[in-house]
């Protein structure tokens, strides 16, 4: 009961980070039918980000004096500078090739893909960046046997905020609803007077906002980061987008929930050497009984 | 109000328009009557500027509005309801007309002409929450049109308002239309029913495989003897 409680505790946590992660590929494909396959690199640049400004602040002696500040700023600056990379990463790999074959816009996001990575490996380095955890890594307290760290505990709160505040965007805003008008019919969109690649760039925004804040989170919880750490969350993430019902947030969410506790159910239970297989098997299984996904068929207002 | 000028119009590689002139005068309804294919869905898109023509000018107020892309259109106010209606399936009834004033900023004027809409059909009013894709056609219609007025068009471009419906929900949008018009909005009606489109409208062109064939006052077409062969179903 109490490894039980535990491994709950744990695929709380895995599972938003990957939900936050999901719900980018889930709104750009709603939105220009795009599986982005440099999400994962956004969400490991936001990771880096996140260790060097911490490392920074540590080195001024700042971090040790003002923690909470220090975890802001990194969430901060994670968040706005994946958002202007996700500008960048539009402009120039996706929108060129708007009217261009699904296919071409696939292999731009492959190759961007690649492109970051390296690009991370040759500014950071190969080897892992340590994140300056001691600061938050103490706390913890226990319900019924399980230990619950407080950083689990922020990572699951943060996520909470970020998925509330985006389902207010989408579903109470102007603009959010301009980008489901957007995603539903592009002609009658224009018809109404909104600018489709306004639009389209917000998506990517806000979806690299979410990965970003994720990136941060990870480092904090695992302590490290790595140029290749945005490879496996991110098909992780994607095959939780795909379970949940591509271009459904609500299913992204669910999808992520559920990838994140399999894979530490599995981990604890089965095989710890096999968790990363199960969001795979997740994936074939899903992809051959039900490719529309859980949520994936139902006319449902969440979906962008 | 718009002119029109010998626009030239590809459509996936077809030659759709092939020289349309048109003018519509500030407060009249004008229709353009055709069978499939004439050309009629094209004029309206190219108006719209969805589509731009190879050759030829769209005057709106005396400027050229022909490449520019369809969401600066709107702002000028020309607001269209496209074929099919288009509703956004996934938006409630109350948030597609909320995007039909998208580019609109008088919260005001916006919560006013929202009372309108909800005044000239009820049923939105007590739809508003359901989502746009449950509606019926008809409903469907109303809100198409509902959308469009919240842009508070100067032109509005109506494509084919009659297709689908029930022979009693078509006089009633029709009443509709000619309402809006009486209020002060000038309407470029498309329609395949000619009679229909004839007996509400000033005047008419006749389009046939992208070129304007024939065209006059409503009433005078209407006894045409060409046009009441071809369009109006007589021997």
């Amino acid at each position: 009961m109490e490894t039980f409680l535990q491994q709950m505790v744990n695929g709380l946590t895995l599972g938003a980070v990957y939900a936050l992660i999901a719900l980018g590929y889930t709104m750009v494909y709603g939105i220009i039918q795009l599986i982005n396959f440099a999400h994962g690199e956004i969400f490991a640049a936001g990771g880096y980000i996140g260790v060097i400004t911490l490392s920074f602040l540590q080195s001024r002696g700042v971090l040790e004096a003002h923690p909470t500040l220090g975890l802001v700023l990194a969430f901060a600056l994670a968040m706005v500078y994946c958002a202007f990379l996700a500008v960048a990463l539009e402009r120039m790999a996706y929108r060129p090739l708007r009217d261009a074959s699904r296919l071409s816009l696939l292999l731009s996001a492959l190759g961007m893909s690649i492109f970051f990575s390296n690009g991370m490996m040759l500014c950071q380095g190969v080897y892992d960046k340590a994140y300056p955890i001691q600061l938050y890594s103490t706390g913890q307290f226990t319900v019924g046997g399980a230990v619950v760290s407080y950083i689990q505990v922020y990572i699951f709160v943060g996520a909470l905020i970020l998925m509330i505040g985006l389902n207010l965007f989408v579903n109470r805003t102007r603009l959010g609803k301009a980008m489901r008008a957007t995603a539903q019919d592009k002609v009658m969109s224009a018809l109404l007077g909104i600018n489709a690649n306004r639009t389209i760039t917000i998506t990517f925004v806000i979806g690299s906002v979410l990965a970003a804040a994720a990136g941060v989170m990870v480092g904090l919880y695992y302590g490290s980061v790595r140029f290749d750490m945005g490879f496996i969350p991110g098909i992780k993430a994607f095959a939780a987008a795909v379970l949940g019902g591509i271009g459904n947030l609500t299913g992204a969410v669910l999808g992520g929930m559920i990838i994140g506790m399999v894979e530490v159910f599995a981990a604890g239970y089965l095989a710890s050497e096999y968790k990363d297989v199960f969001a795979f098997i997740i994936l074939i299984l899903v992809l051959y009984f039900r490719p529309t996904g859980i949520m994936g068929e139902q006319v449902d207002d969440t979906r962008v | 109000m718009l002119k029109v000028e010998e626009i030239h119009t590809y459509y996936d590689h077809i030659h759709a328009l092939k020289g349309v002139s048109l003018e519509i005068r500030e407060g009249e309804i004008v229709c353009l009557i055709g069978s499939n294919g004439a050309g009629k869905s094209t004029t309206l898109m190219t108006i719209s500027g969805v589509l731009h023509p190879a050759r030829g000018r769209v005057l709106f107020d005396g400027q050229d509005i022909a490449h520019r892309p369809a969401d600066r259109i709107v702002g000028l106010g020309i607001c269209q309801v496209p074929e099919g209606r288009r509703i956004l399936p996934r938006l409630s009834v109350a948030d597609n007309l909320e995007m039909g004033a998208f580019l609109r900023r008088d919260r005001e004027g916006i919560r006013q002409d929202l009372e309108k809409v909800y005044e000239l059909f009820p049923v939105l009013a007590e739809r508003r929450r359901q989502q746009g894709g449950t509606l019926s056609g008809g409903e469907q219609q109303m809100l198409a049109i509902g959308r469009a007025l919240m842009g508070r068009p100067r032109l509005l471009l109506l494509d084919e308002p009659s297709l689908g419906l029930a022979p009693i929900v078509v006089e009633k949008i029709f009443g509709i239309i000619q309402q809006i018009n009486r209020d002060g909005t000038t309407i470029l009606l498309v329609e395949q029913n000619a009679n229909l489109a004839l007996g509400v409208s000033d005047r008419a062109y006749v389009l046939e495989t992208g070129r304007v064939t024939l065209s006059g006052p409503s009433r005078e077409l209407a006894h045409d003897e060409r046009v009441r062969k071809a369009y109006l179903g007589e021997q």
